[in-house]
C-alpha cells in the first residue's frame, strides 16, 4: 500500500486537473470571447455555461485538494513558489465567478462594467494558469528560460481555451453565435497550434530530464502515438473549421471532441515527462506522500464519492442537454 | 519601515477569512429557508411561497457565488502563505479538507444549477430535492471545515513523529472536544443571521411600499425563526464557553479580563483592559459572578493570564469582541421577541419595521465578533499548545505579501459595496406577489388571508 497509494492519488489528481482544464477551459474561453459579442449575444453565450461553471471550477479545488491531502510538502513548495500567479488567478476567478450573478442583478448602467470584469477575470485566470503550468514544467526554476517558457504558455493557454469555448458554443448554441464561433475559432486555432508546437519543441530543449525520457529508444517508438494523435486531432479540427458546409450541417461538436483528445494526449505526455516526480527534479511522489493511514482514510471517501460525483454531474449535463435555453429562475 | 511577512500574512489571512465568512453565514441558513419556502409551496399550493422562493433564490445565488470564490481563495492560502501548516499537520488537515470537497462542494455546485435554472426542466419534486441537496451540501461543508477548525483549538486523536502529526484515531480527530459545540453554535448562528437578513430586507421592502403578501410571509418566517433560535444560541454559546475554559483557559482569561488567578472571580461587564499595566480600567464588576457562571461554584478558581506568560492571546480584541457578540445576541433576542409578539397581536408598527431593517446585517456583526473571539483567542498558537503560527509561515518578501494584501483589500471592498448595492436594487423592485394581487384582484378560492391585515400596515 505504501507504494500504491501515492500512485493512486497522483492519478486522481491528474484526472481532476485534466477535467478542470477541459471543463473550466471552455467556460473561461467563452469569457475571453465576450467582448467580441453584441450585448444580446453575451447573454446567450453565458446561458450556455450558467448551470455548469460552478461545478466545473470545483475540479481545480479537488485537484489542488488532492495535492494537499496526499502530497502536503509538494503542495507547500509549489504554491509558495507560484505565489504571484496563484494570487492573480484567484483574483481572476473571483471576478469571473461573481460577475455571473452581478451582471444580471445590478442596475442596467453597471451591466457593461460586469461584462468587462467577466472578460478580465476569465483572461486573467487563463493566463495565470498558463504561467503556473509553465513554471511547474520548468521544475519551479526562476531562470530566464523558465520565465520565457512560462510567458509562452501564459499566452497560448487562453487561445486553447478560446477554441475549446468555441467548440462548446457549437454544441450549445445556434444561429448567429454559431457562425461567429466558427470565425473566432478559425482565428484562434492557428496561434494556438503554433504555440503548442513551439512549447512541445521547447520543453525537451529547456529540460534535459524530459529530453532524456522522450528521445531514447525504445521509449520513443512507444510514445509516438501521443504526438501523432495530437496532430491528427489538431488537423481534424482545422479541417472541420475550414469547411463551411460541415459546420452548417451541425457537426461543429467535432471541434470540441478534437480539443478534448488534444487535452488528453498532452496530459498523458506531461504525466510521462514528470513521473515519478511531483516537483520535477526536486521531489518524487513517495518522498512527499502523506502517511499511509491518512491516505487510506482519504481513499475510502474518494472511492465512494467520486463515482457519485461523476454520476450526478452526468445527470446535470443530461438535464441541460441540447441547445441552451434563456436562463430564468422561474 | 521593515515589512514583516508574518504580520502581513496574518492580516491577509484574517482579511480573507473575515470576508469569506460573511457569505456562508447567510447562505447556510438561507438555503434551509429556501427549502422551507419550497416545501410550503409544495404542500399548500400557495403561490406566495413560490414567489418568496424565487425572490430569495436570486439573493442566495449571489451570496453563494461570493462565498464560493472567497472560499477557493482560502484553500490556496494554506499553500501560498502557510506551507508549514500542511507539512506538519497535513496528515490530519488534508483528509478533512478533502472530504469537504468530495462530499459538499460538488454536491452544492452541481445541484445549484437545477435549483437556479432548472424549474422548467425538471419536476417540482426534483426541484425540491435539488434545493434540499444544496442545503445538505452547505451544511456538510460547515461540518468538515469546523471539524478541522475545532481540532486546531482542541487537538485530539494523534501522535507526533519527528514533528509531524500522525493519525491515531479518526473518530477522536473529527469529533474532537470542541467540535460538537462549535458546529451547533455556527449553524445556529447562520440560521439567526439569515433570519434577521430576510426579515430585515422584507421590513425594508414594507417601508418602501414594494411589499406584497409574499414579503410578509417571509418577514413572519424570519422573525419567528429568530425568536426561537436566539435563546438556543445563547444557551449553546454558554456551553461552548465552558468547553473553552477546560481546553483553552487563556482564551477565557482574556475574554473575562482576569489578570491573576483567583477564587470567586468577579464578572467584568465593562471596562478598558490595559495589557501594559495588566489591569482593567474603570471596570464595572459583579462580584463572584464569573466563578459562578464558569465553574458553578461561588468560590471556583479561574486561571488568570499570569499563568500563560508569552502564550496568551492579546487581551483587548478578545475582551471587546466578546462583548460585541454577546450584546448583539441579546439585542437580536429582544427584537425577535418584540417582533413575534407584534406579529402575534397583528400590530406591526413603523418602529418595528425600522428596527428590523436596521438589523438586517446584525448577524454579520455577531458572527464576525464571535469568530474573532475564537480565532484571536487561539493565538499565538495555530494548533493550540503545539504549533505557533510563526513556525509555519512562508518566507516571502514582505513587499510581495503587502502588494497581494492591498489587492485583496481593494477587491473585497469593491465586492462588498456592490453586494449591498445590488441587494438594495433587487429589494426595491415591487414584489411579484404585490403586482399579482393588484392585477388579479380576484383571489383564488383557497388563498389563505392571514397576512391581509398585515399587508395594510
Amino acid at each position: 500500500m505504501d507504494y500504491w497509494l501515492p500512485l493512486i492519488f497522483v492519478s486522481l489528481m491528474g484526472l481532476s486537473l485534466l477535467l478542470y482544464i477541459i471543463l473550466d477551459g471552455y467556460d473561461l474561453g467563452i469569457g475571453i470571447l465576450l467582448p467580441l459579442a453584441s450585448d444580446d449575444e453575451k447573454d446567450r453565450m453565458i446561458e450556455t455555461i450558467g448551470p455548469f461553471w460552478d461545478a466545473n471550477e470545483t475540479w481545480i479545488v479537488l485537484g489542488i485538494g488532492i495535492l494537499l491531502i496526499a502530497f502536503p510538502s509538494a503542495h507547500g513548495m509549489i504554491l509558495t513558489h507560484l505565489y504571484i500567479p496563484v494570487t492573480l488567478m484567484l483574483f481572476g476567478l473571483i471576478l469571473r465567478g461573481v460577475a455571473f450573478d452581478f451582471r444580471v442583478k445590478v442596475t442596467a448602467e453597471y451591466k457593461s462594467l460586469w461584462n468587462k470584469l467577466f472578460f478580465v477575470g476569465s483572461l486573467l485566470a487563463a493566463m495565470s494558469q498558463g504561467w503556473m503550468l509553465g513554471s511547474y514544467v520548468m521544475g519551479l526554476e526562476s531562470g530566464l528560460t523558465s520565465i520565457a517558457f512560462s510567458i509562452a504558455i501564459a499566452l497560448s493557454l487562453p487561445a486553447f481555451y478560446v477554441v475549446l469555448g468555441c467548440g462548446w458554443l457549437f454544441i450549445k448554441s445556434s444561429g448567429e453565435i454559431y457562425t461567429k464561433a466558427a470565425k473566432w475559432a478559425r482565428t484562434a486555432i492557428l496561434p494556438m497550434g503554433v504555440g503548442l508546437f513551439l512549447i512541445s519543441i521547447a520543453t525537451p530543449i529547456a529540460s534535459s530530464t524530459i529530453a532524456a525520457k522522450w528521445f531514447t529508444l525504445p521509449a520513443a517508438i512507444g510514445l509516438l502515438p501521443i504526438p501523432l494523435m495530437t496532430g491528427v486531432a489538431y488537423f481534424t479540427a482545422l479541417w472541420v473549421l475550414s469547411k463551411e458546409e460541415i459546420l452548417k450541417a451541425g457537426y461543429g461538436w467535432i471541434v470540441f471532441v478534437c480539443m478534448v483528445v488534444m487535452c488528453l494526449m498532452m496530459a498523458l505526455g506531461l504525466a510521462y515527462s514528470i513521473f515519478p516526480d511531483i516537483v520535477i527534479g526536486k521531489l518524487d511522489i513517495w518522498e512527499s506522500a502523506s502517511s499511509t493511514a491518512s491516505l487510506e482514510f482519504a481513499l475510502i471517501g474518494t472511492v465512494i464519492a467520486v463515482p457519485m460525483i461523476l454520476f450526478y454531474t452526468a445527470f446535470i449535463y443530461k438535464i441541460f442537454y441540447g441547445k441552451s435555453q434563456p436562463l430564468s429562475y422561474e | 519601515m521593515e515589512l514583516d511577512p508574518f504580520i502581513l500574512s496574518r492580516i491577509q489571512f484574517a482579511a480573507n477569512i473575515s470576508f469569506h465568512i460573511l457569505f456562508p453565514s447567510i447562505s447556510i441558513g438561507l438555503c434551509w429557508l429556501l427549502v422551507f419556502f419550497r416545501l410550503r409551496f409544495t404542500l399548500t399550493g400557495n403561490k406566495d411561497w413560490e414567489y418568496a422562493y424565487f425572490f430569495w433564490v436570486k439573493v442566495f445565488a449571489l451570496t453563494f457565488a461570493l462565498g464560493v470564490v472567497s472560499g477557493i481563495t482560502m484553500s490556496f492560502q494554506f499553500g501560498t502563505n502557510w506551507p508549514g501548516f500542511m507539512e506538519r499537520v497535513g496528515n490530519i488537515a488534508g483528509p478533512l479538507l478533502g472530504y469537504e470537497v468530495l462530499t459538499a462542494f460538488f454536491l452544492e455546485a452541481s445541484f445549484l444549477g437545477i435549483m437556479l435554472y432548472g424549474k422548467n426542466l425538471v419536476s417540482n419534486r426534483v426541484h425540491l430535492i435539488s434545493s434540499f441537496l444544496v442545503a445538505i451540501g452547505t451544511t456538510t461543508s460547515a461540518f468538515w471545515i469546523l471539524s478541522l477548525n475545532s481540532w486546531m483549538h482542541t487537538p485530539a486523536g494523534f501522535t507526533i513523529e519527528n514533528g509531524v502529526f500522525m493519525v491515531d484515531d479518526w473518530m477522536e480527530i473529527i469529533f474532537n472536544p470542541s467540535f460538537k459545540y462549535r458546529f451547533i453554535h455556527t449553524v445556529t448562528a447562520s440560521l439567526l443571521t439569515s433570519a434577521f437578513f430576510v426579515a430585515g430586507i422584507s421590513a425594508w421592502r414594507a417601508r418602501k411600499n414594494v411589499d406584497g403578501p409574499a414579503t410578509w410571509k417571509v418577514l413572519r418566517t424570519g422573525v419567528v425563526l429568530a425568536a426561537i433560535v436566539a435563546p438556543i444560541q445563547i444557551f449553546v454559546g454558554d456551553l461552548h464557553g465552558l468547553v473553552a475554559l477546560e481546553n483553552q483557559p487563556a482564551k477565557i482569561a482574556a475574554v473575562e479580563g482576569i489578570w491573576e488567578t483567583e477564587k470567586g472571580a468577579p464578572l467584568t461587564l465593562f471596562g478598558f483592559p490595559d495589557e501594559e499595566a495588566r489591569t482593567t480600567h474603570f471596570a464595572i464588576e459583579v462580584p463572584k459572578l464569573a466563578s459562578i457562571i464558569l465553574t458553578h461554584h461561588v468560590d471556583g478558581e479561574i486561571k488568570g493570564l499570569n499563568e500563560f506568560e508569552d502564550a496568551h492571546p492579546p487581551v483587548a480584541p478578545l475582551f471587546w469582541s466578546f462583548r460585541v457578540m454577546v450584546g448583539m445576541g441579546f439585542l437580536m433576542l429582544a427584537v425577535a421577541w418584540w417582533g413575534s409578539y407584534a406579529l402575534f397581536r397583528n400590530k406591526v408598527g413603523p418602529w418595528l419595521l425600522r428596527a428590523l431593517s436596521w438589523m438586517t446585517f446584525a448577524g454579520w456583526v455577531a458572527s464576525l465578533a464571535g469568530w474573532y473571539v475564537t480565532e484571536i483567542g487561539r493565538q499565538p498558537w495555530v494548533v493550540q499548545g503545539y504549533i505557533r503560527a510563526s513556525e509555519v509561515v512562508a518566507d516571502h518578501a514582505g513587499g510581495m505579501v503587502l502588494s497581494t494584501l492591498i489587492g485583496y483589500l481593494l477587491l473585497y471592498a469593491f465586492l462588498l459595496v456592490f453586494y449591498i448595492l445590488t441587494l438594495m436594487h433587487m429589494s426595491s423592485k415591487p414584489a411579484r406577489s404585490l403586482k399579482e394581487s393588484i392585477d388579479f384582484a380576484a383571489p383564488k378560492a383557497n388563498t389563505p388571508k392571514p397576512t391581509a391585515t398585515l399587508g395594510a400596515v
